[in-house]
């Protein structure tokens, strides 16, 4: 932390904006009302990131409901029914209620700072996007407490499991589900019309930082399939509760359109989770790099490639159900495709690495994990992607290696590098570093520990969502499983620093990192309730 | 708020008890749907709230528009997210029309042993497809007894939606030329068409329940029939309240000739529809 310089001259705020706006806000709710009806982005993205945080412990908690069950073979702990309901829940409230609302979060903080809006366009809506959140999570784990338990057909729900021979809390499951994707929908919408709208004068599109561009197209991404998972889960709800046959092949219809139907959804999804992770990371690393971002413009395409190709590769998911040999030949070569726009990623950053005066701050520790960790996950990606290869891997633990080296030192790493990067902006104070570097190393270390012998176990032939194993595979769980403790148990480091970030500690200047351009640095630390009232004149570096 | 250029309104109740009562409609539906009526009175309290959150929350928008807040840069966000809102429609029938295809294209041909899944057909050996489906594989789910000819009430009802829309934009070219007579008439006449529609089609309804056999447990028919038109249907019902909400505004004298989201948003929203329709006739009653 020994690196940051005072700040860059000339900030674009002004004290005598910041204090005419306090004395127009002298009617605000104060106390809890404050957060609940509040308009303000940074106050929202706060409670969107104690919200996902809140969720990650929750999911964090049935994860290590199922590793402690899965230390040993044989039944020790749960019964199997629990047990499945702890896989379903722990996916389910990881994505929809973690990672998704974090990256959310950070938008909501980050994206007007950073395009010099005022706030998001639509506030009030932004208000309602997040409060649809506790509402629709409260009902998706209140159906744990319902007869039949909660679901138990993991967290991508395939019918017939999910229909015929779902617990009847499933009806109540499609409902939250409902919620949570109107407020994603809503919360895409506002964030791409700030991004189009509200961009200070001057910011052209290819100004903008890789965040903001990253989270335009996630928005996209949203906009584009939530409606398609609502509209699957709605087909669910009738086929329950109204006899029609959308997945009832004596009807006519068939059991297989479900799965297309949802990972229409939900491979687009899987990018909605990664794309802001890595727009994260492309701002963080040029900063402790001290170089430009290399290939700005290629980075942008190679987003907006991802996101197309997105759309032409769902059927990976179902090498194994019966596919046409057409269909596997030609879902294998797109998905095959994606790598060459997600290796020009990855070279683009080691290329900013090269030859830059690197330091080793939390968020870049964070950022360089990122980018080895996560492209280990895309290498057992490009391995799984290859239709005759996944007919051995389909449903085994060398798939939960797969997503989660792509989504834990993924998308949560980089999202932890983000909370590190800006908590400076947010609470003005530095992260304590030692702390901050315990929590990355035991991060480090455990997610390795508990994913990287998923390879091996899966690869031996170990299928994912049971309860108990051969003992062949004993030696791994075990392993597996103390990586997981101490996973688990080293977030708790992450949230003292991050309260004791927001108590007190290092005082941070508006510009907290010395190589750091973008627009929010211009802000004082921590950043005014309300900022750019005026917009900032934004001056491009290249003409 | 002062001082910048860009309106941001200050804290809203409005937000928080529209989640609250979505969130207690939902409960209250699935304790209906799961467990009996007892869920009705909270389904009830949810819809009801849903709808005063709507109706003062617009409200609150409206005075502010009337009261000038909003400028070009506000226009442009509302416009933004509408176009994107309609954006997601389109995406949430797709998911539909792709389930008919698919369902027409591949599946029912595969249960008839066509292709190389044909492994299928060793199911029901004796099943053949055919589309509309009457006879579905299963034995113990009745098909429809007979389907609707599309060149009787599906044509009326196109062509009362094609209309609609011809008479909505000669209402919107009214307001644009500051003829509010023409649009105050065009608009009325617009939601009785809307109206009509609604009318027919519950007839349809009605039709398919007792005389047709067409059910939601037809089958794989049934199911995408009432799917699609049903979810075309609540579109349809929810764009006339907002053109009677449009016309409410235009006779209490809102709107200047340039100066009319709220009309265009809504005539965006019945356009889409009307579109969302033809592809309805075309796939579901015709082909």
């Amino acid at each position: 932390m020994a690196t940051h310089l005072p700040p860059k001259p000339a900030p674009q705020y002004s004290e005598a904006t910041a204090g005419g706006m306090a004395g127009a806000h002298h009617d605000r709710p104060r106390g809890l009302m404050r957060w609940v009806l509040t308009t303000n982005h940074k106050e929202i993205g706060t409670l969107y990131l104690i919200f996902s945080l809140t969720m990650f412990f929750i999911g964090g908690i049935f994860a290590m409901v199922v590793r402690a069950e899965l230390f040993q073979p044989g039944l020790q702990l749960v019964q199997p029914e629990f047990f499945n309901q702890m896989t379903t829940m722990h996916g389910l409230i990881m994505v929809f209620g973690a990672v998704m609302p974090a990256f959310v979060g950070l938008a909501n903080w980050m994206v007007p700072l950073q395009v010099g809006a005022p706030d998001m366009a639509l506030p009030r809506l932004n208000n309602f996007s997040f409060w649809l959140l506790p509402v629709a999570f409260t009902l998706l784990l209140a159906t744990l407490f319902m007869p039949g338990g909660g679901p138990d057909f993991g967290w991508t729900f395939y019918a017939p499991l999910s229909t015929t021979y779902a617990p009847p809390s499933t009806t109540f499951f499609i409902f939250s589900l409902h919620l949570a994707g109107i407020s994603s929908i809503l919360g895409a919408i506002n964030i791409i019309a700030t991004i189009l709208n509200l961009r200070a004068p001057g910011m052209r599109m290819m100004d903008m930082p890789l965040f903001v561009w990253t989270w335009l197209i996630t928005a996209f991404l949203l906009i584009a399939v939530m409606p398609v998972l609502a509209g699957v889960i709605t087909m669910m709800l009738l086929d329950i509760n109204f006899g029609t046959s959308f997945f009832n092949a004596a009807g006519g219809g068939d059991p297989v359109l479900f799965q297309h139907l949802f990972w229409f959804f939900g491979h687009p999804e899987v990018y909605i989770m990664i794309l802001p992770a890595f727009g994260i990371v492309s701002v963080i690393i040029p900063t402790f790099a001290r170089k430009r971002l290399f290939g700005y413009a290629s980075m942008v395409y190679a987003t907006a490639s991802i996101a197309i190709l997105s759309f032409l590769v769902w059927a990976h998911h179902m090498f194994i159900v019966g596919l046409p040999l057409v269909a596997e030949l030609f879902f294998m070569y797109t998905t095959m495709l994606i790598a060459v726009p997600t290796g020009v990623k990855v070279f683009n950053w080691i290329a900013t690495l090269f030859q830059g005066s690197i330091t080793f701050e939390p968020p870049m520790l964070f950022a360089l994990a990122f980018v080895v960790l996560f492209t280990i996950g895309g290498f057992s990606g490009l391995m799984l992607a290859i239709a005759p290869a996944d007919f051995q891997y389909h449903d085994t633990y060398f798939v939960v290696a797969h997503f989660h080296y792509v989504l834990v030192p993924g998308a949560v790493f980089a999202i932890m590098a983000g909370v590190y990067y800006w908590l400076p902006k947010w609470t003005g104070h530095y992260p304590h570093l030692r702390l901050a570097q315990w929590h990355f190393w035991l991060s480090v270390i455990g997610v390795n520990l508990t994913f990287f012998p998923m390879h091996f176990s899966g690869l031996a032939g170990m299928p994912r969502r049971i309860p108990d194993y051969a003992l062949q595979f004993a030696d791994f769980n075990m392993v597996t499983s103390l990586g997981a403790f101490l996973f688990g148990a080293s977030q708790l480091l992450f949230v003292a620093v991050v309260i004791l970030c927001i108590r007190g500690g290092e005082k941070a200047p508006a510009q907290a990192w010395e190589g750091a351009e973008d627009l929010e640095w211009t802000v004082p630390s921590p950043a005014p309730l309300h900022t750019f009232d005026t917009p900032p004149d934004f001056k491009p570096d290249q003409p | 708020m002062s001082g910048g250029s860009y309106y941001v309104p200050a804290s809203s109740k409005w937000p928080i008890l529209g989640s609250l009562a979505l969130g207690a409609m939902m409960v209250g539906a699935g304790t209906v749907l799961v467990y009996g009526v007892a869920g009705t009175p909270v389904m009830v309290i949810g819809l009801v709230g849903i709808l005063v959150v709507m109706t003062l929350w617009f409200r609150d928008v409206i005075r502010e528009s009337r009261r000038g807040l909003y400028n070009d840069q506000m226009d442009r966000s509302f416009r933004w997210g509408m176009g994107w809102f309609i954006f997601s429609e389109v995406m949430f029938f797709a998911a539909f029309f792709g389930t008919l295809f698919y369902v027409r294209t591949f599946a029912l041909p595969w249960l008839d042993g066509e292709g190389a899944k044909g492994v299928t057909a060793l199911l029901w050996p004796d099943f053949t497809a055919s589309w509309p489906l009457m006879n579905p594989p299963g034995s113990e789910i009745q098909g429809p007894k007979e389907t609707f000819s599309p060149w009787h009430l599906p044509l009326v009802n196109t062509l009362i939606l094609v209309s609609s829309s011809i008479t909505l934009t000669v209402a919107h070219e009214g307001l644009k030329e500051g003829y509010r007579g023409t649009v105050r008439h065009w608009l009325t006449g617009t939601v009785l068409l809307g109206l009509v529609f609604i009318t027919i089609q519950g007839f349809e309804y009605y039709e398919a329940y007792t005389h047709y056999g067409i059910t939601l447990q037809a089958g794989i028919y049934g199911a995408t029939f009432f799917l699609l038109t049903g979810f075309h249907g609540l579109h349809v019902i929810i764009g006339t309240i907002i053109l009677i909400a449009i016309l409410g505004r235009v006779l209490r004298g809102h709107f200047s000739a340039n100066d009319h989201f709220g009309f265009e948003a809504a005539a965006w929203y019945w356009h889409f529809v009307d579109a969302v329709w033809i592809g309805l006739f075309l796939f579901v009653y015709v082909f």
